[in-house]
């Protein structure tokens, strides 16, 4: 969807983590998977989760679209774009640091 | 998409069974009223509870637990001013030992270092202070305290040096409204991640002011289009909240979410209500915790059951495609202003009693403030 000449990148070898006063956690009574952040929750998706999940600092970004393509056994490039476009969204709200 | 799919499931034993309560998301813990600043517009109630009353640290934690399992995630540790707690840094573990996310809302007077390191051993996620503006000596005034600018910057640089997240709350009124680009300048100078363009709502001590705090619509239509500039300049540093100012909307705010649907308030001496301002209506029975569970109290006090859901709204508001979205706005200020708390928040356009609010914007007095005293 997104014009590729526009689509934001993320450098491979960077290394995403929540930033202190982020938290993913899960909670039965919502539901499932939140994100809670200043004044903020986010319900997660599953698959959000498992991408905000690999988020520790330790991943570097190349590796983190590597295991995820593997572990869904979808195309290397569809989660490149989606992986991107979810962390650079979080990244904008201050819920990520890159 | 599950919820459809359950309702369809359920037939028509779904359709006559009571609709199922909502969980509520955030709890506001105010663990005093007793505050060093005199701020005119402070939510706090004008009768205010003593200190002889607060809940203890025990109390509290049990508290947490229990909100914690109503669904609560976030609690908001405030007041007054929490530091005024001498436990405050116990009753904060307490929270996180109950799995909720921690957020101190302070004046940021009171904060010693010693104790900010305190809290943030025992897991604080987050703070906010407030700010009164972006001139020291106007900052001052409006919080009734010599020094206070002074010492809510240097509380933020030790909230930042912890790499803890901070929002800047900025209440804005006449008398900084003039100042928002410097006032979001000094929160990204704070090293803030998030600001809050607060403008006051006018319920208890701002509403006591409300002529000396009241902006005109030219300084509001200034101030609410400056936002988007602002957030586009700041891009990715800073995030901008901005809550619209009341009396110049032309739809009222979904107060708190829905009453009784998404957050609940404790008081210093323990009692349970749906928002802040909910003890200025009258003919409520608020229960206490002392008394109570949390749960006992956010499904059976029927003070909470007053307001729940739509169905008690007069027109325009039954008939109106916005009914699910803000609720019919805020009771505690349909009554405030109508003097009926079932009514349409006069703040909506659409309101018959939509005069009320634009006759009390045009009241405007360089009166003396009548600070916020215990």
């Amino acid at each position: 969807m997104n014009n590729p000449a526009a689509a934001p990148s993320i450098l491979p070898d960077a290394r995403p983590r929540l930033p202190r006063g982020v938290r993913l956690v899960h909670n039965e009574a919502q539901g499932g998977w939140v994100l809670l952040a200043p004044e903020r929750v986010f319900k997660a998706d599953p698959i959000a989760a498992e991408v905000v999940k690999r988020c520790t600092g330790e991943a570097s970004f190349e590796a983190i679209v590597d295991d995820l393509a593997k572990t869904f056994g979808a195309p290397r490039e569809r989660v490149l774009a989606d992986v991107t476009a979810l962390l650079q969204g979080l990244a904008d709200k201050k819920l990520l640091e890159l | 998409m599950t919820t459809n799919g359950h309702t369809a499931a359920n037939g028509l034993a779904g359709a006559i069974a009571p609709k199922p309560l909502h969980n509520p998301l955030g709890l506001l813990a105010e663990l005093t009223h007793r505050c060093p600043l005199g701020c005119p517009y402070c939510s706090n109630p004008l009768e205010m509870d003593k200190r002889e009353e607060e809940l203890d640290t025990a109390t509290w934690a049990r508290v947490f637990r229990e909100a914690a399992g109503l669904g609560v995630l976030q609690v908001h540790l405030s007041g007054g001013e929490p530091a005024s707690r001498r436990d405050l840094a116990d009753i904060l573990a307490a929270a996180r030992d109950a799995g909720l996310y921690t957020n101190l809302i302070t004046s940021g007077v009171g904060v010693t270092d010693k104790r900010l390191n305190e809290l943030a051993d025992a897991g604080l996620d987050h703070v906010q202070i407030s700010i009164q503006d972006s001139e020291p000596k106007s900052a001052d005034r409006i919080a009734g305290y010599e020094g206070a600018y002074t010492r809510k910057r240097a509380l933020a640089a030790a909230v930042v040096a912890l790499k803890l997240p901070l929002t800047a709350n900025i209440v804005i009124h006449r008398a900084n409204i003039a100042r928002i680009d410097e006032l979001v300048a000094m929160a990204l100078d704070m090293g803030a991640s998030r600001v809050e363009i607060a403008h006051v709502q006018y319920y208890g001590w701002a509403l006591k002011n409300r002529a000396a705090l009241m902006p005109t619509r030219d300084q509001v239509e200034y101030a609410v289009g400056r936002i988007e500039p602002l957030r586009k300049q700041h891009h990715g540093r800073i995030v901008i909240d901005a809550v619209v100012p009341d009396y110049y909307a032309r739809f009222p705010k979904p107060c708190v979410g829905g009453w009784g649907r998404r957050s609940l308030n404790v008081t210093p001496a323990g009692r349970v209500l749906p928002c802040h301002a909910a003890e200025s209506i009258p003919g409520l029975e608020f229960w206490s915790v002392k008394d109570h569970s949390l749960r006992e109290i956010w499904e059976q006090n029927p003070a909470f059951n007053a307001f729940r859901g739509t169905d008690f709204l007069p027109e325009p508001c039954q008939s109106c495609e916005r009914r699910e979205i803000d609720f019919g706005g805020c009771r505690c200020q349909a009554f405030a202003l109508t003097g009926d708390a079932r009514a349409t928040d006069p703040v909506c356009h659409l309101s018959p009693q939509h005069h009320l609010v634009e006759e009390q914007a045009a009241i405007r007095e360089d009166a003396e403030y009548v600070y916020r005293r215990l």
